[in-house]
């Protein structure tokens, strides 16, 4: 186009940024205004207040006694151990006719030098052969070293916020553009502001909801670390909940973007759950294979360096110990590289398919043609 | 005056528009028509930008137009559509805060068009608790709330009710009154004999005819007259100078070179028998329209 030069046509439109911020308004406006929006929370926020208590206070709730029939020599040895019943019984024989008729759980016989037996009808309880066994001392040199199934629940709860957040925001984020694209309320729009203002609305507003949910549910977390006065939720968390911040910002921001543009590609609100179950997968392989991989530092430090798990992985071998910080740092980069290149493809996508209506449209249709 | 000059556009390898050049006047009704699958959508949405034109410009008084005018346009795309769940008033708020306008003065107009549009009470319902024809009306009022220096409607009346079809014909007058140009399309071409002052008649991404729908209507038909008489009327065959178009019993159609000869066919079917009525026939828009699309 050539350059404009009169007063009237040279006066721009709104600003993009001013644009950005109206469509921001509205998205959280109408998720604020949404009743299902509101209750949804709620449980979120009470689930996770929930299980952080009960985590922490596990032990106490669900512990309970067990009955154990034993021997002169092994009853003293028993009843000196917490949680256990003792009958103290005769003979052998004598223990093995109390489990048989379920009068006990279990029965310990033998003596502390010649070694016990543990006697079950089908099994014999873990907790009761391992006070009774013989371990060796352990030693540990590193006195922050972490507890291994501490680090399975944190990996655990990192994956899973970033999972429930990606998910629930992304559908939100991938509902709203159908329904501006069914509704065909989108071509007045676009004959108002640019797509990529429409885009970058969507994208802010809902991400801003989110990371103010996930504030919330920190607050919680760490409210009730505090009161109930466990260190166990907050030793050693402080740093790598820094890095999953910073990195789930950016890895949101990315998904965020690629739930918009695929749902761009359909028309109408059926058809989106096929369309976005690609980017459903890429969040959810990276959540179950930090699972997996929680204690495995090889798998983690690769799984740091792919976007879709750096939120989880980068965080979780801070926490381990076994990265640096320029590791992190690279890693954050790579996110930051990717999540700008997912921007730029979903800003033509969505520029491109927002007005085709209709049948389902293919990616590399899209991308072929112009606008 | 938004002129068009020169627009193509191609998808894929299919050129759906080819050289499409036309006038939007301002203060005036300019009426597009053409059959499904002409060219009309395309050219609206290249109009408003939401579309690029192959080559070609869309030019506001003989510059390229920008923005600026651009966000001032109102528009009603064919396929109508708003937020379903959201309040009337929301939605114009919304729309004109997009169009640069203050959240208060939003409302404060939005507010007064739903009035005017007959929805005053329903402000605060949303769009999917009102009935199709308000749901049109809540439609016609998005389209305005931020007061539009033009406006582009793509078949604003289809699916009106004849009360809603006034209503709306209404609000439109008013705005091309006060000076903008208003382009609408529409396929009830006897709506648009009757409501629009320019016509642009459009076939296969060709403009076949653009102008006054005067001046269309004297280039597309020779000056003909309708005499209903009591009277056989096959005499006025025999009159030198005269053809009949059609004639049966009672009454004739014809085409004459001049009004005087018209005024010779008066008197001689005075004199043969009682006239009930005698006057210049204008040519319905059905039968131009035909005949410059095929």
């Amino acid at each position: 186009m050539t350059t404009l030069t009169t007063p009237q046509t040279a006066e721009r439109g709104l600003s993009f940024s001013r644009a950005v911020s109206i469509v921001a308004k509205r998205e959280i406006m109408v998720r604020l205004r949404s009743k299902a929006f509101i209750i949804s929370t709620i449980i979120f926020l009470a689930a996770v207040l929930a299980s952080a208590v009960i985590g922490t206070q596990a032990g106490s709730l669900f512990q309970s006694t067990t009955t154990v029939a034993a021997t002169a020599d092994a009853a003293g040895a028993v009843s000196a151990l917490e949680g256990y019943e003792v009958t103290e019984v005769g003979t052998e024989d004598e223990v093995r006719d109390l489990i048989l008729d379920g009068t006990v759980e279990a029965g310990v016989v033998g003596s502390g030098t010649e070694g016990f037996t543990v006697i079950g009808e089908r099994s014999a309880p873990e907790g009761l052969i391992q006070a009774l066994s013989i371990t060796p001392q352990v030693e540990l040199l590193d006195p922050h070293a972490p507890n291994p199934f501490l680090t399975y629940f944190i990996g655990l709860g990192f994956g899973l916020v970033f999972f429930m957040s990606a998910m629930t925001y992304g559908n939100t984020i991938a509902q709203s553009v159908v329904e501006e694209k069914q509704t065909r309320i989108v071509e007045i729009l676009l004959a108002t502001i640019p797509a990529r203002a429409l885009l970058a609305g969507k994208v802010i507003g809902n991400s801003l909801l989110a990371f103010a949910q996930i504030a919330l549910v920190a607050l919680m977390v760490i409210g009730a670390g505090a009161a109930t006065g466990s260190s166990l939720l907050l030793d050693g968390l402080g740093i790598p909940l820094l890095w999953f911040v910073a990195l789930f910002t950016v890895g949101f921001v990315m998904i965020a973007a690629l739930y918009a543009a695929t749902a761009s590609l359909v028309s109408r609100v059926e058809d989106l759950a096929s369309a976005t179950s690609p980017i459903m997968m890429l969040v959810m392989i990276p959540y179950v294979l930090v699972i997996v991989f929680n204690n495995n530092p090889t798998a983690l430090a690769v799984m740091s360096y792919v976007p879709f798990s750096a939120p989880v992985a980068v965080p979780m071998r801070v926490f381990l110990g076994t990265t640096t910080v320029w590791e992190s740092l690279l890693a954050l980069g790579v996110l930051v590289v990717a999540t700008v290149i997912a921007l730029r493809v979903a800003a033509l996508i969505y520029d491109r398919s927002l007005l085709r209506t209709g049948k389902r449209v293919k990616v590399a249709e899209v991308l072929r043609s112009g606008t | 005056m938004i002129s068009l000059r020169g627009i193509n556009r191609s998808f894929g390898n299919h050129q759906v528009l080819h050289d499409v050049s036309f006038d939007v006047a301002p203060g005036r009704m300019t009426g597009f028509v053409g059959a499904n699958g002409s060219g009309k959508t395309t050219t609206m949405r290249i109009v408003l930008g939401v579309l690029a034109p192959s080559s070609g410009t869309v030019e506001v008084d003989g510059v390229p137009m920008g923005p600026g005018y651009r966000s001032r346009i109102g528009y009603m795309p064919e396929e109508r559509g708003l937020y379903p769940k959201m309040s009337v008033i929301d939605q114009l708020v919304y729309l004109g805060e997009l169009h640069g306008m203050t959240a208060a003065a939003a409302r404060a107009r939005g507010t007064d068009l739903l009035e005017r549009l007959g929805l005053g009470e329903r402000l605060k319902d949303t769009v999917e608790a009102l009935s199709l024809g308000n749901q049109q009306r809540a439609q016609i009022a998005a389209a305005l709330v931020h007061d539009p220096i033009a406006l582009i409607l793509d078949e604003p009346f289809s699916g009106l009710d004849p009360m809603a079809v006034e209503t709306t014909l209404e609000v439109l007058r008013d705005v091309a009154n006060a000076g903008a140009p208003v382009l609408f399309s529409s396929h009830q071409l006897d709506l648009v004999e009757r409501l629009c002052d320019d016509l642009v008649i459009i076939a296969d991404g060709r403009v076949r005819a653009a102008g006054s729908r005067e001046e269309i209507r004297a280039r597309h038909s020779s000056p003909e007259w309708m005499l209903v008489t009591s009277a056989d009327t096959g005499w006025v065959r025999d009159v030198p100078g005269v053809q009949v178009v059609e004639f049966d019993a009672g009454h004739v159609r014809f085409a004459a070179d001049s009004p005087q000869l018209a005024d010779t066919v008066l008197r001689q079917a005075v004199e043969r028998g009682s006239v009930t009525s005698f006057g210049p026939l204008n040519r319905p828009l059905t039968e131009i329209f035909a005949e410059v699309v095929r």
